[in-house]
Order: C-alpha cells, then sequence, then structure tokens
C-alpha cells in the first residue's frame, strides 16, 4: 500500500478531469483564437473552463486570466501591476515573510530595480498581525499581497482585514490563494482583494495550467507579449486541454470544497493526534484553530526531517519536510523561521497534507508505522557517537 | 539485506550500487548534497555538482532503486572545507579527501543509513575490506594498482570498516567501464575527476583567499642558507616539492623545501634539498585498533601518487610514531598523509607534521 499525504506539492488528478482533458486531446485541436468551426469548439471549451473559474471564486468570468500555473499568476499579478503604476509615485510593496518563493523572488527582483519592498513579520502561529501592515503602509504602498493559506503550515491569513487596510492607503491587495482553492470556501467579494492566483494542480487539475483573477477594471501590464489572447493580458495560444481540466477541477471543488473539507479533517486529526500521542518530542508548527482542512505539520525532536521522509518512503509513505533542501539550499523553512523557530525546530519538522483519497486505514497505517521509524532514526544519532570516538583523534 | 550505496554521480559509485543491486541486494542510493548550489553557478563541479547529482539520480532510475539526495552542506563545511582552508593558511597541504571519507560518508552518512535499517554503506572506492580469523578487518588495497585509493581511507575504525562496503576493490577501471556501458548506465563514458571536487579549476590559493581574505600576506623567499632571494603573497599559494611558479632565476632548478606559517617564509633549494629521510606522523589511527610492534617494517606512502617506499616505524605514543626511510624520499609535505602498508594492507596512517 503506497499512502500519498503530500497534496500540497501535488494532488492527483480526477478522474473527470482526465476525461474532460483527454475528450480535448484527442478531439479538440482547434486554437481557440480561430476563426472557423475547430477555432470556436475549442473557444467554447475555454469559456466554459472560465466561467467554471469564475463561478468557484464568486468573480466575473472576463476577470479570469490563464496562466502557466500559481508562480506565473503571481509574477503576472506583481509584475503587471507595478508596471502599471509605474507613471505613478507609489514605488512601495509589501509581502510576508512566509509568502512561496514566486512572491518572494519576484519581489526581490523588483527591489533591485528601485522598487522598495517590506516583508511583514508572522507571529508564532504564523499569522500576520493587522497592526504590523498598518505600521509600514505609505501611501507610496503600490501593492501588498498576501498568501492565503500558506503551504507549509497551513495557516491562514485574515484577508479582509489586511486588505481593507491596503485600500484606505489606495494600494491594491493580490493573494496567492494556491493552497486554499478547494480546501476553503473562496470569494473574492468575501476577501476584499484585487488580485488573486490559483493553480490547477493543486486542487485535483493538470499541472501547468492556473489562472489569476484581477477585479474588473484594474490595470496590468502583461508580462508576456505577443497575441492578444486572454483580452491582450496574456499572450500566447491557450493551453486548451489544461484550461478545459483546470475548469473541470474547478467545477469539482465548488461541489465537493465543503464536505470534503470537513471530512478531510476529521482524518488530519485523528492523523495529527495519533503521532502526538504515540511519539514523544512533538509539537505542532502552525495555528491549530486558524488553518487549512488537510495541513498538519509537526516538528520531530533530534530527527532530520530528511531522514524521516526517507524512513517513510521506503515504508510507501509520502510526506515532505519543511525545507526544500534538496532544491538547492540548506536553509531551514523560511516559514518556520519567520515563526520565530529555532533552525533545529525547523529541520525536524514534516508536513503531512492529505487529500480526497485518503482513508482511515491508511491514516491508521501511518500512525502504526511512524513511531518505530522515529525510534530508530533516534537511536542511530546516539549510536554513531561511538562510532567517530576513535576517528576524532585526528583533532586538527 | 539493505545497503546504502554513497552515489556522486561518477561511474565508480554507479558500478558499485549497480553491482550490488545485481547482486540481489536491497540498494538505497544516497547522494549528498555539499554545498549550497541556489545561485545556479557551477562552481564546484566535477564531483557531487548539481549536474553529477542529477547524473545520479538517472541512474538510479536505471536501476529502479530508490535514490535520495541528502544535505551535508553544514557538514561538509564543518569538516571538509574548513579543515582545508586551515591547513593552507598553516603552511600545511591538505588532503579534503581523507575527511570526506572518513567523517562524512563513514560518519554522518553512516549514520542516516543505520537510521534507514541498512546495515552499511558502500562506495566507489578502489579498496577491500576483509575480515581476518582474529575477528578483526583488514583494509588493503584495491586490486586496480593504478586506482587504488585505500591511502585516502586510512582513518576508518574498526567499526567504520564493519560497515564499509567497496564492491569495486576486486576490480579494474576497464572492467568498471565495462559493467557500466553493458548495464547501460547514463554515466558509462563520463570522464573520471581527478581534482578536488570543491576547486574544479584547480586554482587552491584563490579558493582560500576567498574564504580567508588574510591569507593574501606578503614574506620572504630565501635559500636553504637563510639569504631572502625574492618575494611572495602568501605561504598558502606553495607547497613542498612546488618547482613551478617561484618567479624566481637560477642556473639550477629550484623546488619549495619548506614554508613556515609563522614567519611566513618560503625557503626554496635545489632538488636533493628537498629529500628527506624521515618524517613524524601525529594522530595516527592504526586499523587494527592497536599499534604494531616498535620499529616495525612498513611500505610508507606519502602522497595519493607516491610509489611506497620502505620504512621502520619508531613509535612516539599511541597515536604519534617517526618514520625512517631507507632511502631519501622527495617532498615529504606537511599535512599530507603517510600511510603505513604491510603487503596490501595498511596498517595505519597519520597527519605528516
Amino acid at each position: 500500500m503506497r499512502i500519498y499525504l503530500d497534496h500540497n506539492a501535488t494532488t492527483p488528478i480526477d478522474p473527470s478531469v482526465v476525461a474532460a482533458m483527454t475528450n480535448v486531446l484527442g478531439e479538440q485541436f482547434g486554437n481557440a483564437s480561430s476563426l472557423h468551426s475547430f477555432g470556436q469548439a475549442a473557444k467554447t471549451i475555454v469559456d466554459d473552463a472560465r466561467a467554471e473559474v469564475a463561478g468557484l471564486i464568486g468573480a466575473g468570468p472576463q476577470e479570469i486570466v490563464f496562466t502557466s500555473g500559481g508562480t506565473e499568476s503571481d509574477n503576472l499579478a506583481i509584475r503587471g501591476v507595478t508596471e502599471a503604476l509605474l507613471p505613478t509615485k507609489r514605488r512601495h510593496l509589501i509581502t510576508t515573510s512566509i509568502e512561496h518563493e514566486a512572491v518572494l523572488n519576484t519581489l526581490k527582483a523588483l527591489a533591485k530595480r528601485g522598487w522598495s519592498a517590506t516583508l511583514l513579520p508572522v507571529d508564532d502561529s504564523g499569522v500576520v498581525d493587522p497592526q504590523t501592515l498598518e505600521a509600514v503602509i505609505t501611501d507610496d504602498t503600490a501593492l501588498v499581497s498576501v498568501m492565503h493559506a500558506n503551504n507549509e503550515i497551513g495557516t491562514i491569513q485574515p484577508l479582509a482585514v489586511l486588505a481593507a487596510i491596503a485600500h484606505r492607503h489606495g494600494a491594491l491587495f493580490h493573494t496567492d490563494a494556491v493552497q486554499s482553492i478547494g480546501k476553503l470556501k473562496v470569494d473574492v467579494t468575501d476577501l476584499d482583494v484585487d488580485l488573486l492566483s490559483l493553480s490547477a494542480h493543486k486542487c485535483y487539475g493538470p499541472k501547468g495550467v492556473g489562472a489569476l483573477w484581477t477585479r474588473r477594471g484594474s490595470r496590468l501590464i502583461p508580462t508576456m507579449t505577443g497575441g492578444k489572447q486572454e483580452r491582450n493580458r496574456r499572450a500566447g495560444t491557450e493551453n486548451v486541454p489544461g484550461i478545459a481540466g483546470l475548469g473541470t477541477a474547478a467545477r469539482l471543488a465548488f461541489q465537493r470544497t465543503e464536505t470534503e473539507a470537513d471530512r478531510i479533517a476529521a482524518l488530519r486529526n485523528i492523523l495529527e493526534a495519533g503521532i502526538l500521542h504515540r511519539v514523544s518530542g512533538t509539537l505542532i508548527n502552525g495555528d491549530p484553530a486558524r488553518r487549512i482542512s488537510n495541513t498538519t505539520n509537526i516538528s520531530f525532536d533530534r530527527v532530520e526531517a530528511e531522514s524521516l521522509l526517507i524512513s517513510l518512503d521506503l515504508e510507501g509513505i509520502a510526506v515532505s519536510t519543511g525545507s526544500a533542501c534538496s532544491s538547492g539550499t540548506l536553509q531551514p523553512s523560511h516559514v518556520l523561521r519567520a515563526m520565530g523557530h529555532s533552525s533545529h525546530r525547523a529541520q525536524n519538522s514534516i508536513r503531512f497534507s492529505l487529500g480526497t483519497r485518503n482513508t482511515a486505514e491508511e491514516i491508521d497505517r501511518v500512525i502504526d508505522v511512524l513511531p518505530n521509524l522515529v525510534a530508530k532514526l533516534r537511536n542511530t544519532v546516539r549510536a554513531s557517537s561511538v562510532l567517530t570516538q576513535q576517528s576524532s583523534l585526528d583533532g586538527r | 539485506m539493505r545497503i546504502v550505496a554513497a552515489m556522486s554521480g561518477g561511474v565508480d559509485s554507479s558500478v558499485a550500487a549497480a553491482l550490488l543491486h545485481d547482486q540481489g541486494y536491497e540498494v538505497i542510493g544516497l547522494s549528498m548534497q555539499l554545498y549550497d548550489q541556489r545561485d545556479g553557478k557551477s562552481s564546484f563541479g566535477s564531483c557531487c555538482s548539481l549536474d553529477d547529482l542529477q547524473d545520479a539520480k538517472r541512474v538510479a532510475a536505471v536501476l529502479s532503486i530508490p535514490h535520495y539526495i541528502i544535505n551535508f552542506e553544514r557538514q561538509f563545511d564543518a569538516h571538509v572545507i574548513s579543515s582545508f582552508v586551515r591547513d593552507y593558511t598553516a603552511a600545511r597541504t591538505p588532503i579534503p579527501c581523507v575527511h570526506c571519507n572518513g567523517e562524512l560518508k563513514f560518519t554522518n552518512l553512516l549514520e542516516r543509513a543505520r537510521g534507514l535499517d541498512a546495515d552499511s554503506v558502500a562506495t566507489g572506492h578502489y579498496a577491500r575490506v576483509t575480515l581476518g580469523e582474529d575477528g578483526h578487518y583488514a583494509l588493503r588495497r584495491g586490486l586496480d594498482q593504478n586506482k587504488d585509493q585505500s591511502y585516502f581511507l586510512f582513518t576508518l575504525t574498526q567499526a567504520q570498516l564493519s560497515c564499509a562496503c567497496f564492491p569495486l576493490g576486486e576490480l579494474r577501471k576497464p572492467e568498471v567501464r565495462a559493467y557500466a556501458t553493458a548495464r547501460r548506465l547514463p554515466v558509462a563514458s563520463k570522464p573520471d575527476s581527478h581534482e578536488i571536487c570543491f576547486v574544479p579549476d584547480g586554482d587552491y590559493a584563490s579558493f582560500v583567499e576567498r574564504r580567508v581574505p588574510e591569507a593574501i600576506h606578503p614574506g620572504p623567499i630565501t635559500d636553504t642558507d637563510g639569504r631572502v632571494i625574492g618575494q611572495h603573497d602568501g605561504v598558502h599559494r606553495y607547497t613542498v616539492g612546488q618547482r613551478k611558479g617561484l618567479g624566481l632565476s637560477s642556473s639550477v632548478p629550484l623546488y619549495v623545501v619548506a614554508m613556515d606559517a609563522t614567519t611566513r617564509t618560503v625557503t626554496v633549494g635545489p632538488r636533493t634539498a628537498v629529500e628527506r629521510t624521515t618524517l613524524t606522523a601525529a594522530s595516527i589511527n592504526w586499523i587494527a585498533g592497536t599499534p604494531p610492534a616498535d620499529r616495525t617494517r612498513v611500505a610508507a606512502q606519502v602522497r595519493h601518487r607516491h610509489a611506497e617506499a620502505p620504512a621502520t616505524l619508531h613509535l612516539e605514543g599511541p597515536t604519534a610514531a617517526r618514520l625512517e626511510f631507507d632511502v631519501p624520499q622527495p617532498a615529504i609535505s606537511p599535512g599530507q598523509a603517510v600511510v603505513f602498508y604491510d603487503g596490501d594492507a595498511v596498517v595505519g596512517g597519520g597527519w605528516i607534521d
């Protein structure tokens, strides 16, 4: 039995999404910009998907721009807005210290080109205090970007409160909602945001497609230049099969989110309680009261998360570590560090993110297997000090 | 039985993993990421670079074995790079590979392996471990004399040797290449790496200067009589026996005879001045766990590429010894290792003072 508990990284594609995409891939090869019947059929598919995505977030279809995914949506939002505001004096950007790299690194890039950027701190459960935004925002602030739910710890931010502050100062408000779509009810009016990024593959859709919602009338300079697709906001022939997949995934999310969230939260709570009960030296990272239904992030004292991930994988259980070590950096999770946790605690943290297909049996098995794996890792750390006694004679 | 294969992405460690897999072991490939690669620059390039890690992953995929990249950046810096830089600035000539083997592969990696329920760590070294009738493990030269790497493994303790697996010990390099080709490993024709992995351009001096700018500090070059005959920019730029790059004109070829970090003096002399008959070694690891008898006759090797030379061991404590060669040996460099052999077995080794 292989158990997948890494849904915040990506999700399995729902069979109905596969069916919709397969139909497009096999039958509907037209270019949505073409005037003939082939093009019209493709255009209909894209427009239907646009309506589904818009419906999911309580928006109008013409406000949706299809992109290649969450990262492009974030780039388009931030770069598109900042460039549109170039004629004004607004040169200040604000985001949080726990954002996804798609936002953080985009702001970093802009900070090298004459923009100033402020990173808001978070408290020890990963929540932004609105007063910290109030303290740094000025009438020169162009854009505030705050993620809806955090990918590592699941904490949900008080977006409506933060957005109200931004708007009082004439700034636009963007949210990366990649991790909340399909897990929470997301309504752009309730959230009071101006731009919102989402991605298909985090909610049972395909990789390589996402969307940016922008409030009607907002100015946005395209980052991708070329043809006039997507109302001049995103050049390039539409990824019709991907968009069809996103549309179907959005419809499913609309239908399922509420009931699924409760079921998954129940499983997550069983998993979390089981681990805390059966494994000593464990701590939850994040805000147990304000987080998305599927995520728990747990630090295991005296265990390198990297090793525990491997141990679990060898047992067929897929999880992830807080930090993306193998992608080329040693930095322990910037999210846990921003929450004020030691690098030690950050390096000991494992993220379990559940999804639609997880069952109670799977969760039971994880709770059964985990204590032994942790014990083994903890024992070897102690044993290895014996191993090195001799070689440490080399006292250079 | 579960074994962890340390996979660098080179042909040797790839074949080591393949051999074990083909012999029926449950092999888990682990590759060590040793330095920050976020900037995407190939500042390191010959071993364990991002490309090499990807090569290891492709090999593991061909073998259908699980493979993981583990981050040892912190440990590599603490155990390998720091001592490398410290040695050069102290006018010594380091061998980082020894530390990487003893302190990373057969300590940190072995610890990870045990946590994963694996009994041993396999590497692509050309060396052999055998269990003697007395219950002690012996470390022996690899069968391929050109590739033997036992010199780099002299710090391994009995406990470490009991968990070490060297599948290439009985093989010659051409056989390893042939196996890689037959097994269709994507690294079958990848060139061997020779340089130190974290200084792929071979410019050790610049590497040291980037880490320790104060290393750039002029000093005198003197002849063996103490007469100043030139100037240099830092003792870290020299190594005993070095001939090139001295910038001196002389009727006879001059070699670096010694460096002194305190007075910042580099002494040069003719070839005969570089030869020495005796050396002292410190921090010796005796493979058997205890020293041999005083005045044991050994064959000693003072560099990786040095042909072993007969010598007598004079013990000066549990982990120190004076070594008397039968005939003078060129370029004995402080900081390098001296490894003592009895036939093809490593008796022990230490650091040259």
